[in-house]
């Protein structure tokens, strides 16, 4: 009988949230890898794109459909089962991140109240840290299954680098945790919605840190060392071919806008569309705005992250574990002192 | 030393401050001028719908002319062959036969007339050697292919079309007018 007092509606509204939202997020990456290159172009004074379909839109379905038709290669040397696991995991732990975003507020169909979120847990943050660590597993394994040194040395230095600048990240996000008094993404955002200001107004230095570390997490341009061309040939897909290689690139682009969402939700108010009192439409259409609020929030951090990486080189190797342990860490405690004095001063 | 230009300027070692240091100012530096790339007028001629222009003393690949009765102006005296320092033209001449008269201008005419735009230098000399004025270098350029005999051109490739039924048949070929 247990089983039958099961809120059965209230999986199914679930199961249909999580593939809408895994869909959406595989469709945005598709056309996250098109806006790259449509982005570099014109920041390099080229056209881009724009064979495949009006203004090349077509181009990232023909991408996926090279990669796709290409040859699968498994080297002899490799670890079969490892080499197959790798970008699967790459895959799976980037797309895991969106379960607890909160996309909107709540809609009401079928006399339901559905909330637009997975899973509205009460460590969202803590989930995220555990879930993005797990990414670097994924490189790690493929990097060491490939038996191709190049794509071990790459993957060592992933997962150092991931180390270095995830201490960083926390240590920015606990100076956050500690304005807001919670671990719930929903109630973070709620709050700003509520307040006056975003939580960037309070935490300028910390989102710094933050949007620094989450550009080092993602391995982008100028953290792609695990991508350095010029001294490991390709890095840790230097083996893969066909949709495994798709995939490593792909989760990629995925980690990209999953940081973009996470860095709106925590630092610029998330769904919360600016000087707009949502109480005075339809809570379906306010709903609504909120997802195409966050939407362009998204878009606007995937923008940054590509301007900033067609504008700068990549750092060396050195360079790079200078700034994350010597300058990020020390830079990260002092936005916690500064941080825990002002809320100690207003108690 | 002295300097022998003026191009020349000494390194700047003096340490940096420490907003310099911060290298931050300098990244939003940077990141203004690729943003202000946006707006600049692409340099790109977007090939198959827009084409360059050449400039008008291009020379491209070879026509063979006929004079205005439709008849092949080439009387096979071998000067362009001789001309040609890439030794890309080869002939063979033969004899007009009676009734011949309205297809070779000349009692002698090339029977084979062969170039080989993979040896040919596009230098023109040929032109410029020809007392017939029987040969000419187009405005166009020889399409890929996929066999090198594919690219020796025989008298059906360089012939122009018969100038009697089409007027403008040498400006045509020559690519000028396209």
């Amino acid at each position: 009988m247990t089983l039958l007092a099961f809120d059965w509606a209230y999986v199914i509204e679930k199961l249909i949230l999580i593939i809408i939202i895994v869909l959406t997020t595989l469709l945005i990456t598709l056309y996250t890898t098109f806006g790259e290159r449509k982005v570099a172009a014109i920041l390099q004074d080229r056209p881009g794109p724009n064979r495949a379909g009006p203004f090349g839109l077509l181009q990232p379905l023909a991408d996926g459909l090279k990669l796709i038709m290409k040859e699968e290669i498994i080297p002899t040397a490799a670890s079969k089962w490892l080499f197959i696991l790798g970008p699967g995991l790459a895959m799976t732990a980037s797309l895991m991140t969106c379960a607890v975003i909160p996309w909107s507020t709540e809609v009401h169909l079928f006399g339901r109240t559905i909330a637009l979120q997975v899973a509205d847990v009460n460590i969202g943050i803590l989930y995220i840290f555990a879930v993005v660590s797990m990414g670097v597993y994924g490189i790690m394994i493929g990097g060491w299954a490939s038996n191709n040194k190049f794509s071990l040395m790459s993957a060592l230095r992933a997962a150092s680098q991931a180390i270095s600048y995830e201490i960083a990240m926390g240590l920015a996000l606990i100076a956050l945790l500690m304005t807001t008094g919670t671990l719930s993404l929903k109630t973070i955002v709620e709050d700003q919605v509520a307040g006056h200001w975003w939580n960037v107004v309070y935490q300028p230095l910390g989102f710094l840190i933050f949007f620094i570390c989450a550009m080092a997490e993602c391995n982008r341009t100028p953290f792609d060392l695990p991508e350095a061309e010029n001294e490991l040939n390709f890095g840790y897909h230097q083996e893969y071919s066909s949709m495994k290689l798709g995939f490593y690139l792909f989760a990629e682009y995925v980690n990209m806008i999953m940081s973009s969402a996470i860095m709106a939700s925590m630092y610029f108010g998330g769904y919360d569309l600016p000087f707009f009192d949502e109480s005075t439409v339809a809570p379906n259409i306010a709903a609504m705005i909120g997802i195409g609020t966050l939407l362009i929030k998204i878009v606007l951090f995937v923008f940054l992250f590509m301007w900033i990486r067609w504008t700068i080189p990549r750092f060396r190797y050195d360079q790079l574990m200078n700034l994350g342990w010597k300058k990020m860490i020390p830079l990260a405690l002092l936005n916690m002192l500064i941080t825990g004095a002002l809320i100690l001063s207003k108690l | 030393m002295q300097a022998l230009t003026n191009k020349s300027f000494a390194v700047n070692r003096t340490p940096m401050t420490f907003w310099e240091r911060l290298y931050l100012i300098n990244i939003i530096k940077g990141m203004m001028i690729t943003f202000s790339h946006m707006f600049k007028k692409q340099p790109t001629v977007r090939y198959p719908e827009q084409k360059r222009e050449f400039s008008p003393v291009f020379r491209g690949l070879h026509v063979l002319n006929r004079d205005e009765e439709g008849r092949e102006n080439c009387t096979a005296c071998g000067l362009c062959a001789v001309a040609c320092p890439a030794e890309a033209i080869t002939m063979e001449a033969a004899e007009r036969m009676e009734g011949e008269e309205h297809l070779y201008r000349e009692e002698k005419y090339a029977a084979k007339y062969e170039i080989n735009m993979l040896r040919c230098i596009f230098c023109g000399l040929c032109e410029e050697a020809c007392p017939k004025d029987a040969i000419y270098l187009s405005e166009t350029f020889a399409p890929a292919n996929y066999t090198r005999k594919g690219f020796i051109y025989d008298k059906n490739d360089l012939l122009i079309p018969n100038t009697l039924t089409d007027a403008g048949a040498l400006a045509k070929a020559k690519g000028v007018e396209a």
